[in-house]
């Protein structure tokens, strides 16, 4: 009886993962981690940045080997050699960046690496193209044509195929890296109705995400990792979000975001009419010192364009901007820098490191005419320079001459930060300033920005994430299809009222 | 005590990480040099190396230009098709009564105007560099050939001959290679610009944004570049007696092979120019070991041709360790 009991337990358990270790180079990123992934639930795996996520996914989906212990897939023992084999054996992943071929169509995506042939060994299409329909349906993406070529996709369409390539074998265990890290709210609503309805369909999905909210509404269970070892497994049901973070960062943290003393300076900033005549059209607005304006909108409402647009990143075909009363001409970045105005943009990757570079070498590199003695750089400077911003912003890094691209992305986003306080600005443009970083950091920034807004910096603060938006701002303005539709003070900005204005005539139209 | 000996520690493990392809290559031209001089002694003897290294000093002249270039994350595929059609133009000048002043002169001023016309093409246009530079050398190759019909220059007055010069005992040519390696590496780590090229290089988008002109930025690195190969083209074109009015084949890939063998990534964004002269020095000891321990010259090739595979391996490895 109880020898039954304990197989038809096991019978339910479809992954173990049994004392799995792994160390790089000495450092130990993965320590003895064990839990089980039932049959049909959602798992969230939760830890901050370097807390060894991302080591056991890769150990799970066959790209690392562990250096000890087991990964038990229905019962049989496995070691992955490849992610292939992995696939094959049932665990697909979805990672972050997506690793789809943009010139090939979404039913070739689905199917590559394991085409199905006809009977003469020549590609099946007409099943590759009927198959693809089939999963993308139960998907619930009815309007995506398999014929249509992926480089064409937005980035929701785009992870759509992913999982769909995930389903195309017979999948077992999905793993699901940030998957909503670059999606706006609707659809990440969209994604998560898909995977709920993969869980009915008996999938396993381990989900990692830093986003409360999505665990909280998605999960059955967690397991949350810290400094590579697992600190528990939790029923969704039985914990709160401050415990969790308070097991991810193994102290209490203040959850809440800091408090505004509500006292402005004179308008520094001031936008009339701008339009660059395609993404945002009409866009006035004023800026104080010592506020923090907040921007809220979906992704693709013209937010970042404006912002490259005052900063002389994009040129503006019409309207004004005053700073200090006086109407100025901002035509390129360095424009925008002499006149005070700082900008961290929205993907750090791309436009805010060159991360072959040394910590100190970025840090210096939007100022370094400035710093330098006519042409030469004064190293000392640079380097002391570097060691402050270290030291203020509580940068993590063995030294100042680390290369940027051993960095977590939280502290890569300090350094982006570091680099454009050196200008010595006094309006600062953000965009995501805390996208893909964990809770920890995300505090930190947070405390910063307000530390700098009370220092009487003008702070332009633009989100995605609606928390955000009005946690942090004295004051927020909705950007919906290129013109700004509304305003809110602190004390109307409600989800509910700047969700619905973000949204409104996205609905209209479609 | 301790602490002083983990300082010196610390530096020597960071001068290693930095300079790590600069010390393999020093490395090397010393094992060889130790290695070959055992099998045979008149390698380091007499003017052995004083001649290996000034007859090959123009293809490292030509490497701090293209490493400038590659930092950049540009390429100049034209190189050697320029060099060619540059020393006709000296050597017609030389011979045609134009002082020798100006026969020197006009290399460099030419290769400029080639090269920053390449670069308004590659900034402004925004076709890439290889495309250009690819188009550029067919243009020069075969603009050469009908011009000239191949003929050979003689006959250049006394006193036009610079590489031949030596000066306290050592080649000119050998001098300049040392002379622009140093003086460009001090240029390139130590000046706002230097610093600008590698940014360019290393994150084309987050240097515009950090306020870098790209345009502007690329547009110099070219004709830099093209006064580097107008450089080089005086130290080829006064080494000997005759200049064959052709390109001197693959001349162009010699030079990019020594750029990338001295660790300028193909990538953009690092490598030093004392990398590439180092790489320049190591093929030109390769080629003459070869004679002295009696294998056949035409191994060269094949050697410099494994020693990119290793280069670029090394290179993955290393960035691929640090990331996990």
């Amino acid at each position: 009886m109880a020898r039954f009991l304990m197989e038809k337990i096991n019978q339910d358990v479809t992954l173990k993962i049994k004392n799995a270790t792994k160390s790089f180079a000495g450092v130990t990123v993965l320590n003895n981690v064990s839990f089980d992934l039932y049959r049909g639930e959602v798992h969230s795996l939760l830890g901050e940045n370097g807390a060894g996520k991302s080591t056991l996914i890769k150990i799970l989906s066959g790209v690392h080997k562990p250096d000890q212990g087991k990964v038990i897939l229905e019962n049989k023992e496995f070691v992955f050699n490849s992610p292939k084999e992995a696939f094959k054996n049932g665990i697909a992943t979805v990672y972050q960046e997506l690793l789809v071929f943009p010139e090939l169509t979404v039913a070739e995506n689905i199917f590559l690496g394991h085409t199905p042939k006809t009977k003469i060994g020549l590609i099946d299409w007409k099943k590759i193209k009927a198959d693809s329909r089939k999963i993308l349906d139960s998907l619930d993406s009815h309007d995506l044509d398999v014929n249509a070529r992926v480089g064409s996709l937005s980035v929701a369409n785009r992870q759509r195929v992913e999982i769909a390539k995930a389903l195309s074998q017979k999948t077992k265990v999905l793993i699901m890296d940030e998957p909503t890290a670059a999606l706006a709210d609707t659809d990440v609503k969209k994604l998560i109705t898909v995977v709920k309805r993969l869980r009915e369909q008996g999938v396993s999905i381990l989900y990692v995400s830093h986003k409360m909210p999505e665990i909280f509404e998605l999960s059955d269970k967690v397991s949350v990792l810290r400094d590579g070892n697992h600190v528990g497994t939790f029923n969704i049901k039985d914990v709160s979000e401050d415990l969790l973070v308070s097991k991810m960062v193994g102290r209490p943290v203040d959850k809440l975001y800091p408090i505004s003393k509500g006292k402005f300076g004179k308008p520094i900033l001031e936008v009339n009419n701008f339009t660059d005549g395609l993404r945002f059209k009409q866009v006035s607005f004023k800026l104080k010192r010592g506020e923090i304006l907040g921007i809220a909108g979906v992704v693709g409402s013209g937010r970042s364009e404006l912002a490259q647009s005052i900063f002389g990143i994009n040129p503006s075909k019409g309207g004004s901007i005053k700073i200090d009363e006086k109407e100025v001409s901002i035509k390129k970045p360095k424009d925008a820098r002499n006149l005070g105005i700082a900008y961290i943009p929205e993907d750090r990757g791309t436009q805010g490191l060159v991360k072959e570079m040394k910590i100190s070498h970025n840090v210096s590199m939007a100022n370094l005419d400035r710093e330098a003695n006519g042409i030469l750089i004064i190293f000392k400077k640079e380097m002391q320079n570097a060691i402050n911003a270290i030291n203020k912003l509580g940068i993590r890094a063995r030294n100042a001459l680390q290369l940027v691209r051993q960095l977590s992305g939280g502290n890569q986003q300090k350094v982006v930060v570091a680099k454009w306080l050196q200008t010595e600005p006094r309006i600062l443009i953000m965009d995501e300033p805390t996208r893909g970083i964990d809770v920890g950091a995300k505090s930190e920034i947070h405390q910063l920005m307000r530390n700098l807004a009370d220092e009487g910096l003008a702070i332009l603060m633009i989100s995605s994430e609606l928390p955000e938006v009005l946690g942090m701002s004295d004051r927020v303005l909705v950007m919906n299809n290129g013109t700004i539709t509304k305003e809110f003070s602190k004390e109307h900005a409600t989800p509910e009222n700047v969700g619905a204005i973000m949204t409104q005539k996205v609905k209209e139209t479609a | 005590m301790n602490t002083q000996n983990e300082n010196s520690n610390k530096f020597f493990s960071r001068f290693l990480i930095n300079y790590g392809q600069e010390l393999v290559l020093l490395a090397s031209i010393i094992i060889l040099f130790v290695v070959v001089s055992q099998v045979n002694h008149r390698f380091l003897g007499g003017n052995n190396l004083n001649t290996i290294f000034a007859g090959n000093a123009y293809i490292g002249v030509a490497a701090i230009g293209m490493s400038i270039l590659i930092i950049t994350g540009n390429i100049d595929v034209s190189v050697g098709a320029l060099i060619g059609v540059l020393a006709t133009i000296c050597g017609t000048l030389a011979v045609s009564g134009y002082p020798i002043w100006f026969a020197w002169t006009a290399p460099i001023l030419v290769g400029i105007a080639v090269n920053s016309l390449v670069g308004i093409i590659v900034a402004y246009a925004g076709i890439p560099s290889i495309v250009v530079t690819l188009g550029m050398m067919s243009i020069l190759r075969g603009g050469l050939i009908s011009v000239t019909g191949g003929d050979w220059i003689t006959d250049m007055p006394e006193g036009f001959f610079l590489a031949q010069q030596d000066f306290m005992g050592i080649r000119v040519p050998l001098l300049a290679l040392i002379f622009f390696t140093i003086l460009m590496f001090y240029i390139m780590s130590n000046t706002t610009w230097g610093r600008s090229l590698y940014a360019i290089g290393g994150n084309p988008e987050a240097a515009r944004t950090s306020g870098i002109d790209l345009k502007k930025g690329v547009v110099i690195a070219f004709a830099v570049h093209g006064m580097f190969v107008g450089l080089s083209t005086i130290l080829f074109a006064t080494q000997l007696n005759i200049i064959q009015s052709t390109v001197p084949p693959n001349l162009e890939l010699t030079v990019i092979t020594a750029s990338v063998i001295g660790g300028v990534s193909i990538m953009g964004g690092t490598g030093t120019v004392i990398g590439s002269s180092l790489a320049t020095i190591l093929f030109a000891a390769i080629g003459s070991s070869l004679i002295f321990i009696g294998v056949s010259a035409y191994w060269l090739r094949a050697i410099m041709g494994i020693l990119i595979l290793c280069t670029v391996l090394a290179d993955m490895a290393r960035r691929r360790r640090v990331v996990s």
